[in-house]
């Protein structure tokens, strides 16, 4: 399938990607509203980690086998038949954070949607949009979305 | 339809079997028995339920169309009582009996019910499906309880314990070990998750024993712990653990060999042809010692499953290392992580430890020649998952060593080689 790839000597840290999948996946869909007031409601599904020099954007890998699948105890995490994405379907999650315990890439993180307000956050590849967000605004083609 | 695959058991572990037949045999006839008259439904929901967190329809771990879609005859409401390993039959109860080319043996756990005196008194549970979870609800709304004693401060205890104190209950939990959730915490952990009990009104009793539910007009009214104490209420739970459910295993003089579980190989293959047994009923290999254990966790349970359910089919089997040791249980709304050997690590491991009192937070690592074979996290678990895949893959982490308890500790931190690994996405396996 196709999979977000980083390119981490283009790379700059601008941290956009971050910035781009929170707007794409906030309630207002607005660049300043959703950057000022629902930072912090919203976890990105993309995360820039760096140490020193080097920097690189992580998000979820989309698993062959996916232990998030497996350890799900809510039937909420689950594969989009169509994309082959592994998505989690908030109304469903009541954040046991099994996902979060076994994601070998540290992607899947403890967001606040669902009924509870407490729900596992992560990439949904931009919920089957051509090209999703981070990609499509990374100003040095650090991020790229491809076959391999 | 003839029964290639029979299928006893309708919870994590046969349908990750169902599911995993499905992928290479798309025709071959599949029968799933189950004791209980229910659709397939998640266990680990049931305290969420009894909370009013999750109702009937979100009880559901499979669509409705589960069974239909994946051409599977559910044979719901009978339970399984003889196995005929020799012939390829089981019986039902009803007398009903199965042929079967291949067979599962997914039957989970059954509570343990220590025989203390008044244990069989009205108002005493067992917390472990879902028609325990409706009985406590009645009973509590029937009796209008307001008084109840969990005993056993582990997973189910706290989560039953929780449950109950969300719905108005005064609760007491009373726990034999010196702490709460023994197993899976130390000290320094388990102090911040008795705090989060304590902050919510539960009442904590640990390095207490009971030694009888006291009754009054065959209810129990109390419980007694050994001194002479007695904590008055109206509802028990008994939440002291699981042991395989072999039962069903134990009939066939021997042909199945049973120990606490049933036990099994990395193919989840019984000792009998063609008998299979997967998840809490089995004993199979724990991954970090290599012994034959039952460890009754959902992930597991679907691995084995899966890995059972691929070798009906006669596909190639997945690589199984073992079951891994680990538990994610939120505690009160406070999470807590703990993955491999991390509560009691043994004298020559390293451990690693960085905490911060105020948020609360609380990370541990357990090295052991360079790798890690335990990890523990309560409050900031995020990319707990990390250091999971490390202990799974055994990837040697000597180079990185400083970085596992730093802020801006992640993939970017692993070995070059692990690190491609995960970013091709090949998955793990837990
Ligand atoms: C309250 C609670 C919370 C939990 N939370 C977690 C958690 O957060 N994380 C975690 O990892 N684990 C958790 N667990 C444990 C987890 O639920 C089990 O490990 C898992 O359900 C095991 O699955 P299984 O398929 O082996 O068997 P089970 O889920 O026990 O299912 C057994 C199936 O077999 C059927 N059956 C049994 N005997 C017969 C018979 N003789 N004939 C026909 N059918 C039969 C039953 O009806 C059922 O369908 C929790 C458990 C409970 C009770």
């Amino acid at each position: 399938m196709k999979r977000i790839y980083a390119r981490e000597e283009f790379c700059l840290g601008c941290r956009l990607c971050e910035i781009h999948c929170l707007v794409r996946h906030s309630k207002s869909k607005k660049l300043i509203k959703a950057f000022r007031k629902e930072r912090g409601e919203v976890v990105p599904g993309v995360m820039v980690e760096s140490a020193g020099h080097v920097t690189f954007a992580m998000q979820c890998r989309h698993c062959d086998t996916a232990p998030c699948l497996e350890a799900c105890i809510t039937g909420a995490m689950h594969r989009d038949k169509k994309t082959g994405a592994v998505i989690c379907d908030a109304d469903k999650c009541v954040g046991c954070w099994m996902c979060v315990m076994v994601c070998p890439a540290g992607a899947v993180r403890r967001g606040k949607d669902g009924k509870e307000g407490k729900a596992a956050s992560k990439c949904d590849l931009c919920a089957g949009d051509k090209t999703p967000v981070c990609v499509l605004n990374c100003p040095n083609e650090a991020i790229v979305y491809e076959e391999r | 339809m003839d029964t290639r695959h029979l299928i006893i058991g309708n919870s994590v572990a046969a349908v990750a079997a169902v599911e995993a037949i499905r992928e290479v045999d798309e025709t071959g006839g599949i029968v799933m028995v189950s004791r209980e008259p229910r659709h397939v439904y998640s266990r680990p929901l049931i305290s969420y339920w009894l909370a009013g967190k999750v109702d009937d329809r979100r009880m559901d771990w499979r669509p409705r169309s589960f069974y239909d879609e994946l051409k599977v005859r559910a044979v719901l409401g009978k339970e399984a009582v003889r196995l005929d390993a020799a012939k390829h039959v089981v019986e039902l109860a009803d007398g009903g009996r199965i042929g079967y080319e291949k067979l599962l043996i997914a039957t989970g756990g059954t509570p343990i019910v220590p025989r203390i005196k008044g244990h069989d008194a009205a108002g005493v549970f067992t917390f472990t499906e879902w028609a325990d979870a409706e009985r406590v609800r009645d009973f509590i709304r029937q009796r209008k309880v307001g008084r109840a004693v969990v005993v056993g401060a582990g997973m189910i205890g706290v989560k039953a314990a929780e449950a109950l104190a969300g719905i108005g209950v005064k609760v007491t939990v009373v726990e034999l070990a010196p702490r709460v959730l023994a197993a899976a915490l130390d000290e320094p952990a388990a102090r911040l998750a008795a705090g989060a009990m304590t902050e919510a009104g539960v009442e904590l009793r640990c390095g207490a024993e009971v030694e009888a539910v006291v009754a009054r007009e065959r209810h129990a009214a109390a419980v007694r712990l050994k001194g002479g104490e007695e904590l008055p209420c109206e509802l028990v739970v008994v939440a002291v653990g699981v042991a395989p459910n072999a039962q069903l295993a134990r009939t066939t003089a021997g042909a199945v060999e049973v120990d606490r579980g049933v036990l099994v190989d990395d193919l989840m293959r019984t000792t009998a042809p063609d008998v299979y047994a997967a998840g809490d009923v089995a004993q199979g290999r724990e991954a970090l010692s290599g012994t034959k254990r039952a460890i009754p966790i959902w992930p597991g349970a679907f691995r084995q499953g899966r890995i059972a359910g691929l070798g009906m089919a006669g596909a190639e089997p997945e690589r199984y290392d073992g079951a891994l040791v680990m538990n994610s249980v939120s505690v009160f709304g406070l999470p807590t992580v703990s993955v491999g050997v991390a509560a009691q690590p043994p004298g020559d491991a390293e451990v690693l430890v960085s905490e911060n009192a105020g948020v609360p937070s609380y990370r541990k690592v357990v090295l052991k020649g360079g790798r890690i074979i335990g990890a523990m996290l309560v409050g900031d678990i995020d990319r707990a998952g990390i250091f999971t895949g490390l202990i799974r893959s055994g990837t040697d982490v000597s180079s990185v060593k400083e970085l596992l308890l730093t802020e801006q500790f992640g993939v970017l931190s692993l070995p070059a080689e692990y690190r491609k690994h995960v970013v091709a996405g090949a998955g793990i396996e837990v």
